[in-house]
């Protein structure tokens, strides 16, 4: 499909306009939120499922990786949050660390499996793979709480050494989740741009071939199914806080394919900001559809089965192809994506 | 002297026996083709040799190394590529990109996050020049997928090149040409030639005898006959066979 591509073309730039313009409005969100009936914790809901967006679209949108399974790395992330809260020390970048890294390890190890696959393989295994974990988790009462979860979890202080702000109520929670969305975005399109993301995507084109120029695709796949876990982790970390415990249901098969419809819905597969705009529409059409009426769900599907027919790609797409080529000065019918900068066209 | 050899490859898929006690050896300096008719074994021979197959028996040496059973990537870092009947390219990124990637000079920069490879002048530029050897100067920021199918193949066998091989395999590069693309690719394959050790696999038995060296031809995954364009031309099977005529 002539138009399923991201702009290929690489910036050596650490920060570019569109980003600083999604700070921005992510910076002031909390000012404005409620006059237009929203509420303070969707804003920090919204953050972190970015976060994990983000990191799960280098798998499905970058190297072309269909993760069915990767709820559970967020769940992952969140009960090792707790735990170390619970049993190793409380403090917030220890146990945020230690979310990251517990879910790099198992997604590490999950990864030494997955990383021969592809394509229908690729996906069946991880979704297996995904549901092993569930199981676990709602099997291993004394570690996990089972279906009842970990209860109790707190929202710990952000400290600086003699500087610190609670994370209690939703604001201070919100900028920690801002803060680290921040950091996340910056080194996430850094290493889109970077030789690492280019063979990323030629992986995604064409695997065979990226082996027979020398590059050892198994250790690519494996690396970012790797690195894809860690933010999943830490998002899941700050989903424990947050929801102040960690639950079984994230974990589940559904809330996985719902990672998927956002990535998707957004534009993931043509555009760097595609799931940013995925988890903003999903959460939106939650609260503002879900006030009118309960089957909110399946309108939010029927717009994602829409998407797909007309345009598959996405909000992104959509954007890329209208109103980002307006902005740009070509004609809405230029014929080729390429000849948008980088910069402009958000990756 | 023979830069590499087969010795005694054997290769089965289930029940069906593809290869047999296959002996080949690529002179140095040389083009070697390898011909034979549809279904011979000739792409299955090509695939163990640059180590897409493992063989079930048998040595394949490079440089005077044993690379049987290495994975590809370790092959084509030892110096040997090659190029796909089916093409294999990347087909969302420009000429120019398909090039650079395959760069050892970017491969090296594989996990380096803090390049941008569009910024690197001297993958460009030798990625530039690659393009320019095979022909297509002048399309270095089209997409792959745009290219008609006769700059594809130049593309194919460019971005073969570009991973700096002592050693080119080429597979069927003839294989859907014109009259035109043909005389353009045998120019280009004979500018190669003098300066890399190339092994053809070619349908177009005048192609193949205008620009080899040295045939060896496969029937029956077997080799049933080696020598020089001359010698095969006298060689009562290929006489005697259709390959013999179109030569």
């Amino acid at each position: 499909m002539e138009a399923m591509q991201y702009e290929t073309r690489q910036t050596k730039a650490w920060v570019i306009v569109p980003m600083l313009v999604i700070f921005l409005v992510f910076a002031t969100l909390p000012l404005w939120i409620k006059h237009v009936g929203l509420y303070e914790y969707l804003a920090v809901e919204v953050l972190i499922w970015i976060i994990f967006a983000m990191g799960f679209n280098l798998l499905l949108g970058y190297t072309g990786l269909p993760s069915f399974g990767h709820g559970a790395f967020f769940g992952i992330g969140a009960y090792a949050f707790g735990l170390a809260q619970f049993n190793v020390w409380p403090n917030l970048w220890f146990c945020l660390a230690a979310a990251a890294i517990v879910t790099a390890l198992i997604g590490g190890i999950s990864a030494l499996l997955l990383s021969h696959r592809r394509g229908i393989y690729f996906a069946l295994m991880s979704i297996a793979i995904g549901q092993i974990f569930y199981f676990i988790a709602s099997k291993w009462t004394n570690v996990t709480g089972g279906e009842d979860g970990l209860l109790n979890i707190e929202r710990l202080p952000v400290e600086f050494g003699i500087v610190s702000f609670a994370t209690k109520p939703n604001m201070g929670l919100y900028y920690l989740a801002y803060a680290l969305f921040v950091i996340i975005t910056i080194l996430l399109w850094r290493l889109t741009n970077s030789p690492y993301g280019r063979v990323l995507r030629a992986i995604k084109q064409n695997e065979m071939r990226v082996r027979f120029v020398g590059y050892s695709v198994w250790f690519y796949k494996w690396s970012v199914f790797t690195l894809s876990c860690a933010v999943a982790g830490l998002a899941g970390g700050l989903f424990a806080m947050a929801q102040e415990g960690a639950y079984i249901n994230v974990m589940s098969l559904q809330w996985s394919g719902i990672i998927v419809l956002m990535v998707l819905i957004g534009g993931g597969f043509v555009s760097f900001w595609g799931p940013l705009l995925g988890v903003v529409l999903y959460f939106v059409a939650r609260d503002v559809l879900g006030a009118y009426t309960g089957t909110w769900l399946l309108w939010f599907g029927l717009m994602f089965v829409i998407l797909v027919m007309f345009k598959p790609e996405g909000l992104a797409g959509f954007w890329r192809d209208t109103l980002g080529r307006k902005f740009s000065g070509e004609g809405i019918g230029a014929a080729s994506s390429r000849s948008a900068p980088a910069d402009a066209a958000g990756g | 002297m023979a830069i590499f050899e087969a010795q005694d490859l054997h290769k089965r898929f289930g029940d069906q026996v593809v290869l047999e006690r296959i002996n080949l050896s690529f002179k140095r300096g040389c083009l070697s083709g390898i011909m034979g008719p549809n279904g011979a074994g000739k792409t299955t021979c090509f695939n163990v040799l640059t180590g897409r197959y493992r063989p079930d028996r048998g040595r394949v040496v490079f440089d005077g190394e044993d690379i049987t059973g290495m994975s590809p990537q370790a092959i084509v870092r030892k110096g040997i590529s090659r190029s796909f009947q089916i093409m294999n390219l990347f087909d969302e990124y420009t000429a120019l990109e398909n090039i650079v990637i395959a760069l050892p000079h970017v491969r090296k920069r594989g996990l380096g996050v803090w390049h941008a490879i569009d910024a690197d002048s001297e993958a460009q530029g030798q990625a530039a020049g690659i393009l320019e050897r095979v022909g297509l100067k002048g399309s270095e920021h089209v997409n792959a997928k745009a290219m008609s199918y006769g700059a594809r193949r130049a593309l194919e066998i460019g971005v073969a090149l570009a991973t700096g091989p002592k050693l080119l395999f080429v597979d069927e590069p003839t294989a859907g040409l014109g009259t035109d693309a043909m005389a353009r690719l045998a120019e280009l394959i004979h500018e190669l030639k003098s300066t890399t050790t190339i092994v053809m696999i070619e349908h177009d038995m005048r192609f193949l005898f205008q620009l080899a060296d040295h045939i060896s031809v496969i029937h029956w995954g077997q080799v049933i006959a080696e020598g020089t364009p001359a010698q095969l031309r006298e060689n009562a099977w290929v006489q005697r066979s259709n390959l013999g005529a179109l030569a």
